[in-house]
């Protein structure tokens, strides 16, 4: 294993969650389910007010291909189609559920599907169907991955379970409790892209998980269970394949170009639950961690399902300064708690000290530099972005490239916000395209 | 030794007598006649290069003025008297563009407006809009942190007390560098002598905008309904007003307005105490 260069070692804070089984969270009264959980268009809703609906039935269709279908996470009646407010701040049209207090909210099962059984298109079809997104967080739609565009082909699937985000432990709780849905769904997706190799990338402060990964068929044949020094951010792609595989993804361009796919541990589960019982996308394991949490938990929440809710029912002390949805490093900070859980949301940290380092001066001390993974230039970024010189943050210091993932902003002494300086820039620079 | 320095001097001396030669000719035959009023234009201009007037600056304005692709009233920054002096140098109409300003379609300052939580970081509503929205209830009001006030070059825009940006009509050139600074579309850029201006952009109806914020449009129309036909329609729960059709109007439809949100703005919008309700002696 050679691993990536630069990187940082915040403290991995784990220990709230990663000895607690899942649980299953109570239905909640009514969920709302935004039609754009995913990266892509926004899915178009098949119900209209006063409809019925069962758990697990379709409800709205895919928006285009790089989108993906929605499903009712609970049965009950449809009392709302309007705009919500989710934990971007922005207004999503969604489709709120009533649930039937009197139902048992069972699913429908049918015989499991035979994935080998399907050609190509349909295989891509049905995972897009099932409303499968990569559930490490970004929510991209799974599907598009397996698409293979005509004249490529992919070599090596690399399987994500590095979790290196500080407090979650969401998918470590998954691969030790459910090992052989992930595999089954890793051997599912390794032979339809016909891969020569699968890895499974796991930071080594997870042993158990590695363990029971192996035991569960990994490390036979052409599948192997890699233990991954601790560092962050492992488990960003880019990182994770020079990790793995020593080799870098060429700026701009996607793992596909070295003939590579990298999909999350809870998305191979998910993958093999819909082929053995047809359970689409409707619920998540989600890590509610922090300071500010009474009873920590790992949870498996019905999708729409308010993150208030959730917090009042793991019990939150009153000393509570900050929300975030994801991990400490790249979460979002919650203006709101009244937002749903979506498909990307792989956990709820809440916070007791004040959020902002006081900020100083820029020292030019460079650790930002040796923090960040990409190779990049953050002071000069942040420099950049504050004089609002937003066409040279790009020209000068290729700030698309930039990952997000906040190991500047983390190593700086000064407390620069350094990452935010940037995410405005690029969001500055798209607002320009568009208006191009 | 003498005789090095000797060469040295004669050697630059005789090249720059050369090159002086190579100018000298240059200069004689290949110049460019440029018209002398450009020059004179030029110097009557601000000097400001804002780009209002929709040139790349004051010299190309000035160029564009003697070739009579614009007219003198084309720039915004200069007095009337101004434009007047260049329009009768140049013998054109000074051309009949009106004034205009920029002015803030949000009245909902900390005192009005609902905030479930305080943004920290960067303190620029650009930074403040990408993380959850900015920390206010209302998805589309001002996030206060000075993003059009930090771009203005002429130093119109002020922070007041409340956290609303109060744009000085007489300092405000309408360049429109504020409307591309603001991440919530806030400013628009209106005819002055229209002073008929809705000061909200919530898209949201009735209890839901007003559980938000005191001066929030309640989309209840009635403005619309008071208006000379075509002047102000009602989009999205929003009022519009239609300033490019020039219709005729008073401040009629504002008087039935329940919340203040559309209201008669001349001069500054709101001032440094700023509760406009209270002011002009809305109701509630
Ligand atoms: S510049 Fe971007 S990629 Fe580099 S450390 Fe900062 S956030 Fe990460
Ligand atoms: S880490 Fe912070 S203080 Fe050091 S060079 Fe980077 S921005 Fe400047
Ligand atoms: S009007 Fe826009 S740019 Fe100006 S303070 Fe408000 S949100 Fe910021």
């Amino acid at each position: 294993m050679s691993g990536f260069a630069h990187g940082v070692h915040p403290p991995d804070n784990k220990h709230y969650t990663e000895k607690l089984p899942i649980r299953r969270y109570p239905f909640p009264r009514r969920v709302v389910l935004p039609l754009s959980q995913h990266i892509g268009a926004p899915s178009r809703a098949l119900v209209a007010v006063g409809d019925r609906v069962q758990r697990g039935q379709l409800i709205a269709n895919p928006g285009g291909f790089v989108s993906t279908a929605l499903h009712a996470s609970v049965t009950g009646t449809v009392v709302e189609i309007a705009p919500y407010r989710v934990s971007s701040g922005a207004l999503v049209p969604s489709i709120v559920i009533e649930t039937d207090p009197f139902d048992a909210q069972r699913l429908e099962e049918r015989p499991p599907l035979d994935p080998s059984a399907l050609n190509n298109k349909d295989f891509v079809q049905h995972i897009q169907m099932a409303g499968i997104v990569g559930l490490g967080g970004a929510a991209f739609p799974s599907h598009v991955k397996y698409a293979v565009p005509e004249g490529k082909r992919i070599e090596h699937l690399v399987i994500n379970g590095a979790e290196c985000e500080p407090f979650l432990t969401c998918d470590h709780r998954v691969m030790l409790e459910s090992p052989e849905q992930v595999m089954g769904g890793i051997a599912i997706v390794a032979e339809r892209l016909g891969v020569r190799s699968t890895h499974v990338g796991i930071e080594d402060n997870k042993p158990d998980a590695v363990e029971a990964l192996r035991r569960a068929g990994g490390g036979k044949g052409n599948i192997q269970v890699d233990a991954l020094h601790v560092k962050y951010p492992q488990g960003a792609e880019k990182m994770l394949i020079k990790a793995i595989h020593g080799r870098e993804v060429p700026a701009g361009k996607l793992p596909l170009e070295l003939g590579m796919v990298v999909n999350n541990v809870g998305t191979m589960a998910a993958i093999y639950d819909y082929f053995q019982t047809g359970k689409p996308l409707i619920e998540r394991v989600l890590t509610v961690t922090g300071p500010g949490v009474a009873e920590p938990a790992n949870l498996l929440v019905p999708l729409g399902t308010s993150v208030r809710e959730i917090l009042e029912y793991c019990g939150i002390k009153p000393e509570v300064t900050q929300v975030i949805m994801g991990g400490p490093m790249m979460g979002q900070p919650l203006a709101e708690l009244d937002v749903p859980v979506q498909k990307g949301t792989s956990g709820l940290l809440v916070l007791t000290k004040a959020g902002m380092a006081k900020e100083y001066a820029c020292i030019r001390c460079g650790r930002c530099l040796e923090a960040c993974p990409e190779l990049l230039n953050p002071q000069l970024l942040a420099k950049l972005a504050r004089g609002g010189r937003w066409e040279e943050t790009e020209s000068r210091a290729f700030v698309f490239d930039c990952i997000e993932c906040g190991s500047c902003s983390y190593a700086c002494p000064s407390g620069i916000p350094i990452v935010q300086l940037i995410k405005t820039s690029k969001a500055e620079l798209r607002k320009r395209q568009r208006a191009k | 030794m003498p005789g090095a320095i000797v060469t040295a001097v004669g050697i630059m001396g005789g090249l720059g007598l050369g090159f002086a030669t190579v100018l000298a000719v240059a200069y004689r035959f290949l110049k460019v006649e440029e018209d002398p009023r450009v020059a004179q234009v030029e110097s009557m201009l601000p000097s400001t290069n804002c780009g209002a007037c929709g040139q790349p600056g004051c010299a190309a304005f000035a160029e564009a003025l003697v070739a009579g692709r614009v007219v003198p009233s084309g720039c915004t920054v200069s007095s009337a008297a101004a434009i007047e002096s260049i329009a009768e140098l140049l013998g054109v109409d000074a051309g009949g563009a009106l004034k205009r300003v920029a002015r803030v379609h949000c009245a909902g300052g900390t005192a009005e407006s609902r905030a479930p939580s305080t943004y920290q970081g960067h303190a620029s509503c650009r930074s403040a809009a990408l993380v959850s929205g900015g920390g206010k209830g209302c998805t589309w009001g001002c996030l206060g942190l000075a993003d059009c006030a930090a771009s203005c070059g002429f130093d119109a825009i002020v922070m007041n007390a409340n956290g609303l940006p109060v744009i000085d009509p007489d300092k405000c050139t309408a360049c429109g560098d504020c409307v591309d600074a603001c991440p919530k579309d806030l400013i628009e850029i209106v005819p002055i002598d229209k002073p008929i201006f809705v000061q909200c952009a919530a898209l949201s109806k009735g209890e839901e905008a007003m559980a938000e914020c005191a001066v929030a449009c309640d989309g209840c129309g009635r403005c619309a309904a008071d208006a000379p036909t075509g002047l102000i329609e009602m989009v999205n729960n929003l009022p519009r007003v239609h300033y490019e059709l020039d219709i005729p109007h008073t401040a009629d439809p504002t008087l039935r307005c329940p919340t203040g949100a559309i209201r008669w703005v001349t001069g500054l919008q709101y001032n440094a105490e700023s509760d406009s309700r209270r002011k002009h002696g809305l109701p509630r």
